[in-house]
């Protein structure tokens, strides 16, 4: 909120209600000296210092530096490294261990089509009337602000033996005796599923907004022509939400490649749950193989660069960009 | 199936609405409840294995929370939270405001390349340029300091950036050109004008960055490796290994920490969903 009223000597509005202000004016000189044109050619870096070099020093040289090291055998802590060419990429993509990691992106991957339906289906029918309505949307996006470190343990209490899903299972008459975290492929669905679980909310928010600003004038029209609810999503509700639905693949894709905290935190990469994240994080900081490590970070993000570029070239964005 | 009357049809289509969505907030909340309830049982409930929905004996033994709270350190880890928060908060909100203040009000050279800097750097996802970002934080010595993680949040924050933008073009010019006449300068104008008018940015800026560095756990476990420099995320994660199989203690800590964002979801609801999604569509 503005303040309403102050009591500032030089209120700007009221000067400006008077353009004929009596004030006079200086006689303005022919060029102003070169002084002030310096100050005021200045002034915008005056503010954008900081911020510059805040992004260049954390973000682009960083990026510089990892693709220098990544052609290198450097260990990122001895005074000598040596250059080495493509080895390290040769290395990421033909050793099947290091290999392995870009398969369980997998699972996430097929993870996010269904938090992405799951999502839409409950946005759909909460943009509709349904009583407690903000109970509902709150409860669904709270998993989404839970500290990830908190959500672990209480997953790890949900899958361990006798915990929560077993308990709620025998209530069922189902006794099942096994390990939900303890093969590959459990593991790896049941990390998956805690993804869903916790993200499910930020999707369905943003689908929520998407729906709600499309004109009403557009339902009401629907409605009068007499079109079902299944019409009315497939011409009026699909269509209002195909850029935040994009974005919302851009997202899972990138997300599902870059998976770390859950997985870390859970089982820290054992049964076969390795991320691709957990792997890089290991190679740099456990054994010293900043090189490697490195051009593992160049290969994912060039891989989300180009899921974002293809994004960009598919679902062309009528939105103004920023200039 | 013979066809229904329409009238049964859309009764049968409501009950079946209410059950998923019935469904969807028991899938959210049990895990939740269980925990909840496991950390208010003793030892010696939990050593009986009577299967994890069964209710504490006595609903007020907060024993649990007094070992997470003096064992866990939890103490110490919200004073270094609160710390790191005031200063990254702060610091988010100046850059924010002012590099969104320089784009949208001073037409210079290079102004395209500056926002084309900005622009290219969203896409670059933190997790994986940390192997390069190490080293640099590292040189400038401050790597298991809390300066580390201040300085990567206020430094690769580019979504506040955006959201100040949007707030500053909203921003009639005529204010600021009026201003000038009376003879304010940049700084005066950006300080007398344009940050008092950006407070609804600046409450959603400092709600979606608190919650955003609250959890994080990624930066401070990467530098912040001291026992005594522990956060809330690094400090709860160091449970695992002392109170192992203590589920009664684990829980206790998992709920200290998701506590203070319930409550602050109860109280901002609004401004959190609003937050997150201009956040997240930019």
């Amino acid at each position: 909120m503005p303040q309403a009223r102050t009591t500032h000597p030089s209120h700007a509005t009221e000067r400006a209600a008077r353009p004929q202000a009596a004030a006079p004016r200086p006689p303005t000189p022919r060029r102003a000296p070169r002084g002030a044109r310096l100050r005021r050619g200045l002034t915008p870096w005056l503010f954008l210092a900081v911020p510059l070099a805040l992004l260049i020093t954390f973000t682009y040289a960083p990026v510089a530096n990892m693709l220098a090291y990544s052609f290198t055998d450097w260990d990122g802590v001895s005074p000598e490294l040596h250059y080495t060419g493509t080895d390290n990429y040769v290395e990421i993509f033909t050793r099947p261990e290091l290999f392995r990691v870009f398969l369980v992106s997998g699972y996430y991957l097929a993870a996010s089509a269904v938090q992405i339906a799951l999502a839409l289906y409950f946005a759909t029918i909460l943009s509709f009337d349904v009583r407690f309505r903000n109970l509902f949307k709150g409860v669904l996006f709270f998993p989404y602000l839970i500290n990830g470190v908190a959500i672990g343990f209480v997953f790890l209490y949900f899958f361990q033996d006798g915990g929560t899903l077993d308990s709620v299972l025998a209530l069922f008459g189902h006794e099942p005796d096994r390990a939900w975290l303890g093969t590959e492929t459990s593991a790896n669905v049941s990390l998956a599923g805690v993804s869903v679980w916790r993200y499910l909310g930020l999707n369905f928010v943003l689908f929520l907004g998407a729906i709600q600003s499309i004109p009403g004038e557009l339902y009401e029209a629907a409605e009068l022509d007499g079109a079902s609810r299944w019409h009315r999503f497939r011409y009026i509700i699909a269509p209002g939400i195909r850029p935040v639905l994009s974005l919302s693949v851009i997202l899972s894709i990138s997300g599902s490649l870059s998976v770390f905290e859950i997985p870390y935190i859970m089982t820290g990469g054992a049964t076969g749950t390795e991320t691709f994240v957990i792997q890089t994080v290991k190679l740099a900081f456990q054994f010293n193989k900043t090189g490697l490590a490195s051009a593992a970070a160049v290969v994912l993000l060039l891989i989300i660069l180009a899921v974002t570029w293809l994004q960009r070239r598919l679902v062309p964005d009528d939105r103004v960009d920023l200039v | 199936m013979t066809t229904p009357t329409p009238v049964l049809r859309r009764r049968v289509a409501r009950s079946l609405t209410y059950l998923s969505l019935v469904g969807a907030s028991a899938v959210v909340l049990l895990p939740l409840l269980v925990v909840l309830l496991t950390s208010l049982k003793t030892e010696r409930e939990m050593a009986a294995g009577d299967g994890a929905l069964t209710l504490p004996d006595n609903f007020l033994n907060l024993e649990n929370y007094v070992t997470a709270f003096r064992d866990g350190e939890m103490l110490a880890a919200f004073g270094n939270t609160a710390f790191i928060l005031f200063f990254a908060i702060t610091g988010t909100v100046l850059i924010g405001s002012m590099a969104a203040y320089a784009i949208d009000r001073f037409t210079f050279r290079f102004r395209k390349l500056v926002v084309a800097l900005f622009l290219v750097a969203t896409l670059v996802p933190g997790v994986t340029t940390q192997v390069a970002t190490f080293q640099i934080v590292d040189s400038f010595g401050m790597f298991d300091t809390l300066w580390a993680p201040i300085a990567l949040y206020m430094g690769t924050d580019i979504v506040s950036i955006y959201i100040f933008l949007q707030f500053v073009r909203a921003i009639p010019v005529s204010l600021d050109e009026a201003a000038r006449l009376d003879g304010a300068n940049a700084f005066t104008i950006y300080r007398r004008i344009i940050l008092p008018l950006l407070k609804p940015a600046i409450a959603t800026v400092v709600i979606v960055k608190g919650i955003t560095v609250y959890n994080d756990f990624y930066i401070p476990f990467l530098y912040l490796p001291s026992d005594d420099r522990g956060v809330i995320s690094t400090s709860l994660f160091r449970f695992k290994g002392p109170f192992g199989a203590h589920w009664e203690t684990i829980s206790a800590g998992a709920v200290l920490v998701i506590l203070p964002t319930l409550i602050a979801f109860l109280l901002l609801q609004r401004f959190i969903y609003n937050g997150f999604m201009r956040g997240a569509t930019k």
